[in-house]
């Protein structure tokens, strides 16, 4: 995943509501109105998020009938918390080379006498 | 082998991590300052290292870039602030990825005697700053207000799998 993509989808996903838009459309495709029930804000409120996460390539949004169904697109989010899952895997990793590295050092040092 | 702490206090903007390592202060202190021995050990392993800047000096830049086997960088800049010693030192900290998001990092080298303890303090700008750039690893703290992302995300592993 490019960089600016990562942004956009780290950008989305910093809202607490858009973040439960989300999960509802993990267990299927909705409406506007579906989407709205939960929240305490206007349709409108709604469609604007709807448009980030659209934009983030979170969602995608099909007509049917009369209404426009969202419908999450998994990829991007997979890409993203991967990433952010790698915190503390990175951290572990780095220290067990750092270990390395002072263990080589040291035992360097000693052969050279210092 | 030594054990890694990762703490992030529940409302506050902080992550602290603590990890201790059998060397010397003075050794330790140079393989975060200099960026030939910094290459040789941050970041994981299957990520090549590329020290692009390091230069340890009060408004001093530095810049380092990890690349993957498919060509991906994940880019990362900052600045130190005021002088280095193997007491600690003071950076900021930014993701290319999500530029203007920024931590101000502190980091002490406790001397053990023969063994030294780090300890990084990291500032963000906000609790939900924090939680985007370490949320889903943590030990604790962090994970309420996401936990619809995170039965998301199981849900997501599980179908993918």
């Amino acid at each position: 995943m490019q960089i600016d993509t990562l942004s956009t989808v780290f950008g989305a996903l910093a809202d607490p509501t858009r973040r439960a838009i989300l999960a509802r459309l993990a267990a299927g495709d909705a409406s506007v109105t579906q989407l709205s029930e939960p929240f305490p804000m206007s349709q409108p409120a709604i469609s604007r998020h709807l448009k980030v996460l659209e934009r983030a390539g979170l969602i995608s949004r099909q007509r049917q009938a009369t209404v426009r169904l969202s419908h999450l697109e998994a990829a991007p989010l997979r890409d993203a918390t991967a990433w952010l899952a790698r915190y503390r895997e990175y951290w572990a990793e780095s220290f067990e080379r750092l270990d390395d590295l002072l263990v080589a050092l040291q035992a360097d040092g000693r052969s050279k006498g210092a | 082998m030594a054990s890694l702490t990762i703490t992030a206090p529940n409302g506050l903007p902080y992550v602290t991590i603590e990890r201790d390592v059998e060397a010397p202060r003075e050794l330790v202190f140079r393989c975060f300052t200099e960026p030939d021995l910094l290459a040789q050990w941050l970041g994981p392993r299957r990520y090549q290292m590329r020290v692009e800047a390091y230069e340890v000096r009060d408004g001093g830049r530095w810049r380092y870039v990890h690349l993957d086997d498919q060509g991906h960088e994940f880019g990362f800049h900052g600045v130190f602030h005021g002088p280095a010693s193997p007491d600690g030192w003071v950076q900021t900290f930014e993701f290319d990825g999500a530029p203007g998001h920024v931590s101000l990092d502190t980091l002490t080298l406790e001397d053990l005697g023969g063994r030294t303890r780090i300890r990084t303090h990291s500032a963000f700008q906000s609790v939900t700053d924090r939680d985007a750039m370490v949320e889903a690893g943590m030990e604790m703290g962090v994970r309420e207000g996401y936990e619809r992302l995170d039965e998301l995300v199981a849900r997501l592993a599980s179908e993918a799998s």
